[in-house]
């Protein structure tokens, strides 16, 4: 540790100003922050990872399902451009991460308000896709829940010269199922990333008023770390959802 | 316990140490883009299953380096890095029920009529 940061502690050895007692040093208690983050993001590998796993069970049985309702019904454009709108963020986290890491203030709070803002733009593309499908086509699952497949967006779509005769049939009860999966998995996400802009968004502001609290770069690096786990669910979803193969 | 200054890095006024230059981030930001086209590249070439594998081996390769990189795994102590794999160990235990799912089909093989 360096000299002037240490100070006299009264009984024989210099600490860390930000080192709490309970620790050996620094070094200590770093690694304790991060393995306690990590121990909570395992929960929420889990806790995504059934329903990745129940996407993958309804896909295998019902692929024809998911090939006809993900290209005619769900919006490639604006999931794509979610996707570099996150990829972004996560960049902008990562970089005030590193201004934390180097005591910048000022940079930190430009970082992490970059990245409230990309969030804040995720949702807006967003709440424009769910307009589409619940409001114009009501593929909100529920007693609302439309869906009919005409021939002409097939050939658009799909081409159906190229289509196997069982996929022209796909009932609405298991397009419904397709589109459960696909609001509670996004909406989940949504979730998350709602979360993240409030963590992130008090971080800011507690390092802009020079909170004491904010000084440790250690709250950052764990808002950093919660980001990045809602950024890697989006790679997930983004070619499960957006880009499903058309022949399964 | 005693500690000297020689035997541990150094903290900085933030309690940081080993600092990843931010060049590294940005590096890798541009990697992840490139992939992300690649995936949707990929998506309109015609591979029958080989387009499920490819996007999953791109996505996965992506959330490596998000780990790495990103989430500072790469340069952690060896403590961190078993709880983030732990994390993907417990996924790939609950993806092993899929082996129920997938195999229900060779029982009608196996016992016709069963």
């Amino acid at each position: 540790m360096s000299a002037e940061v240490a100070e006299e502690h009264g009984h024989g050895h210099a600490h860390h100003p930000l080192q709490c007692h309970q620790f050996e040093d620094m070094d200590q208690q770093n690694e304790t922050y991060i393995v306690g983050m990590w121990s909570f993001l395992v929960t929420e590998i889990m806790f995504f990872g059934a329903m990745f796993l129940a996407y993958t069970i309804y896909r295998n049985e019902n692929p024809a399902v998911f090939i006809q309702a993900g290209h005619l019904y769900l919006l490639k454009v604006p999931g794509g451009i979610n996707t570099v709108i996150l990829l972004t963020s996560s960049f902008t986290m990562a970089v005030g991460v590193y201004h934390a890491q180097k005591a910048n203030r000022i940079l930190q709070v430009v970082f992490l308000s970059l990245t409230v803002l990309c969030a804040f733009g995720f949702l807006g593309v967003k709440a424009v896709e769910w307009y589409t499908e619940i409001g114009l086509e009501h593929h909100l699952p529920g007693p609302g829940f439309q869906y009919k497949v005409t021939p002409e967006e097939m050939k658009e779509h799909l081409g159906t010269d190229t289509l196997p005769a069982a996929q022209a049939s796909v009932p609405a009860s298991k397009a419904q199922l397709f589109f459960c999966l696909y609001f509670a998995m996004t909406g989940l996400h949504a979730i998350h990333v709602i979360i993240g802009i409030l963590i992130i968004g008090t971080l800011a502001i507690m390092v802009a008023r020079r909170h004491p609290a904010a000084k440790y770069y250690m709250p950052i690096e764990m808002a950093g770390l919660y980001w990045h786990f809602v950024d890697i669910v989006w790679i997930f979803l983004f070619p499960l959802f957006y880009l499903i193969p058309k022949k399964g | 316990m005693e500690h000297t200054s020689q035997e541990h890095p150094e903290h900085n006024e933030a309690g940081s140490s080993h600092i990843t230059p931010w060049t590294v981030y940005a590096i890798v930001f541009v990697v992840l883009l490139v992939l992300m086209g690649a995936t949707v590249a990929a998506s309109f070439i015609d591979l029958g299953p080989g387009n499920n594998i490819l996007a999953m081996g791109i996505a996965i390769f992506k959330a490596a380096l998000v780990v790495t990189f990103f989430m500072q795994v790469g340069g952690s102590s060896r403590l961190t890095k078993v709880w983030a794999a732990l994390g993907f160990i417990w996924l790939a235990f609950l993806f092993g029920t899929l082996g129920d799912y997938l195999t229900r089909n060779w029982l009608k093989v196996l016992h016709p009529g069963w």
